[in-house]
């Protein structure tokens, strides 16, 4: 019985076979190979290319130990990631309860479309309107005190409330998107049973809706914090001198110190990091979904 | 418990009446049946009375008391939806548990009723298990305990058998009726399945585009239909059109049918009679006839045969007729005999031309 459920899926994967080899090449060519450069450069102490001598080294890695610098950006990076994770579970849930169960028609493709819109447009066309916005006399400072009767001064720009709203900007679709997925597969009889069996709404939406919709809360979590948390063209642009982060400091090894070697090290750290806090959280967030 | 009045509602989604000013009165304790054609209005009363909607004018009350504006979880009512509409990131007992759970009882207690109404459909041993590894009719169950382990006032149920298979249906069915009969509640059932609705209710209701088209207990429908569609959509009738005469109406070739029951019209209006198929007796000659037997020529176009009954289609005039005959082992009809139809003026029903 057990041999025979044994050969059934072996033969099953050799069928398959076939048609997984081109994902496979794709992911050799495009990620492993790329990648495992990465790797063997972080442990050299010069680049090959500049036709300086190099050796092996483990000092790239122990950098990171030696100066606290290094942990400190790092633990700012993932408080930073928390946060616009946060907010964008906070903004972008309701967004997508009342696309998946308020609106019908017509209604929701239109405002689907606005919040896809931030999605197509340019990165960087995204973070320099904000920058307008955003800073002294810039639209936001001179819309209120339009408004307002007393006068204030509005200056977000350069600052951390300033990163956090323009990585806000850019990543709140994918949660409304993951959970506007989840929200939409549960069935409304679901709502009017718990209604009808005496629940109010906010209780239908914490027995019910929020843990049927947990999937897509976490697969919008993983999907935003990953990449914020190594994010460095928001917080330079947006955030001045208070916008140094962990991911703007590998971008410098690449780009502006060219030492490729130690931010190639930098970034396998905080791949570890991010992969041993995903492994944490996974169980923790299997068992509440 | 309690009996639930429904006076005058209606209900349009834009230019569409679902409801118009419809008034039911279901008695306290009583197994009541909505029975209608898809598109009808059904669901949408049983929407109304739930309160999922609200209606656009008329008033609704529950145990005399008013609840057009109440919204559903005020309003102590049990529903069973179609789909079972369980909660699927629940345990069967934690489904059973929501309604006391979200009242705020006590760990104790809810455990002890949860057991009673699990025990009551027969699924005390399935506390344990998820919703997607029961039957379909295990989840049916289920659901039936959610809805009454809150004791609700009113028990409404919208096609629940529906999915189910003719033979769990039928199970499901006595199981219903005899949960209903222990607890004695109100119940509204709506189903589009005639046999359901005659077999298991007090009363039926037949909606027709909105309106009540009859109501009243399972015979005086069947026996005394008020109009043509609740003639056929009851059940099976032989229709036959022509004036009144008083105390029946005439064909257009002349002959005269006589009819026992049902309204009283004046003669010369159009007018319609019923009589149900397996009220005609069918002969092949003339006979001795009763005197104030209604009396048809005819000829057998087509015999059913059914095992313990056949139907036979009989052409008169243009009209196929439908007569059902139990099988008593005497001779059969050939299809293309000549026949003659007979049956008695009570079992004809006199209705006004809608
Ligand atoms: N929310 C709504 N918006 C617009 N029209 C609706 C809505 N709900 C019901 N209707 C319309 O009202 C009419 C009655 O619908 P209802 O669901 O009550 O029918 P039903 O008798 O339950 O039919 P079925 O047997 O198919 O379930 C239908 O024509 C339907 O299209
Ligand atoms: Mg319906």
């Amino acid at each position: 019985m057990a041999a025979q459920s044994a050969t059934a899926s072996r033969s099953g994967l050799r069928s398959a076979l076939p048609l997984l080899a081109p994902a496979y090449l794709w992911l050799t060519v495009a990620i492993f190979l790329p990648l495992s450069a990465m790797v063997f450069f972080s442990f050299m102490t010069d680049l090959p290319l500049s036709g300086k001598s190099w050796a092996f080294t483990l000092g790239n890695y122990a950098a990171f130990f030696s100066q606290s610098l290094y942990l400190t950006l790092l633990l700012a990076s993932l408080r930073l990631g928390l946060e616009v994770t946060l907010w964008c579970i906070v903004i972008g849930y309701p967004a997508a309860y009342v696309l998946a169960k308020v609106l019908k028609g017509r209604s929701r493709e239109a405002i689907f479309l606005l919040v896809i819109l931030p999605f197509w447009s340019n990165g960087l066309v995204r973070i320099f309107s904000w920058a307008m916005v955003l800073r002294e006399g810039g639209i936001l400072d001179t819309a209120l005190n339009a408004v307002l009767p007393f006068k204030i001064n509005i200056d977000l720009m350069y600052s951390y409330p300033a990163v956090i709203i323009g990585l806000v900007h850019s990543y709140v679709p994918y949660m409304v998107l993951t959970c506007y997925l989840t929200l939409q597969a549960i069935d409304d009889s679901l709502i009017e049973a718990g209604r009808s069996l005496g629940a109010s709404r906010l209780q239908v939406l914490k027995r019910v809706i929020i843990p049927l919709s947990m999937p897509g809360l976490v697969a919008g979590a993983a999907l935003i914090f990953v990449p914020v948390v190594g994010s460095f063209m928001e917080p330079r642009i947006l955030g001045g001198r208070t916008g140094t982060f962990y991911g703007t400091v590998i971008e410098d090894q690449f780009v502006a110190v060219f030492n490729w070697p130690l931010g190639a090290a930098l970034s396998f750290i905080l791949l570890a990091v991010v992969l041993v806090i995903l492994a944490i959280a996974s169980p923790v967030l299997r068992r509440a979904a | 418990m309690a009996g639930v009045q429904v006076s005058s509602v209606s209900r349009s989604f834009g230019a569409h009446k679902a409801l118009d000013d419809v008034s039911i009165d279901f008695a306290d304790g009583g197994f009541y049946a909505l029975l209608g054609p898809s598109g009808s209005g059904k669901t949408t009363l049983l929407r109304q009375i739930a309160g999922f909607d609200f209606p656009d004018t008329g008033r609704i009350s529950i145990g005399g008391e008013s609840v057009e504006r109440v919204p559903v979880e005020k309003r102590r009512i049990g529903m069973v939806f179609q789909n079972y509409a369980l909660f699927p990131n629940m345990s069967v007992a934690d489904n059973v548990a929501f309604g006391l759970s979200v009242r705020g009882e006590a760990k104790a207690v809810i455990a002890a009723e949860v057991q009673r109404a699990l025990d009551l459909v027969q699924l005390g041993k399935l506390g344990g298990r998820r919703p997607h590894q029961l039957s379909g009719g295990q989840r049916q169950r289920v659901a039936l305990a959610r809805a009454i382990v809150t004791k609700p006032r009113v028990l409404l149920l919208d096609e629940p058998l529906g999915a189910l298979d003719k033979a769990l249906r039928v199970d499901m069915q006595i199981e219903l009726k005899r949960i209903q009969r222990e607890i004695g509640i109100t119940t509204i059932f709506v189903t589009h399945d005639q046999e359901e609705a005659l077999t298991m209710s007090d009363r039926i209701g037949i909606l027709r585009d909105g309106r009540l088209v009859q109501e009243g207990p399972p015979e005086e429908i069947y026996d005394r239909p008020k109009s043509e569609f609740a003639a056929t959509f009851l059940g099976d009738a032989n229709i036959f059109r022509g004036d009144t005469t008083g105390n029946g109406i005439r064909l257009p070739d002349g002959t005269a049918i006589a009819a026992g029951a049902g309204a009283t019209l004046a003669a010369g209006a159009k007018a319609s009679c019923a009589v149900r198929p397996e009220r005609i007796r069918i002969a092949t000659d003339a006979g001795a006839s009763d005197g104030d037997a209604n009396t048809l020529k005819g000829q057998v176009s087509k015999r059913i045969f059914a095992g313990n009954n056949s139907t036979y289609f009989v052409e008169r005039d243009g009209q196929t007729l439908k007569v059902i005959v139990q099988n008593t082992g005497a001779d059969r009809l050939a299809e293309g005999q000549d026949v003659v139809l007979r049956w008695s003026p009570e079992s004809t029903v006199l209705i006004a031309a809608n």
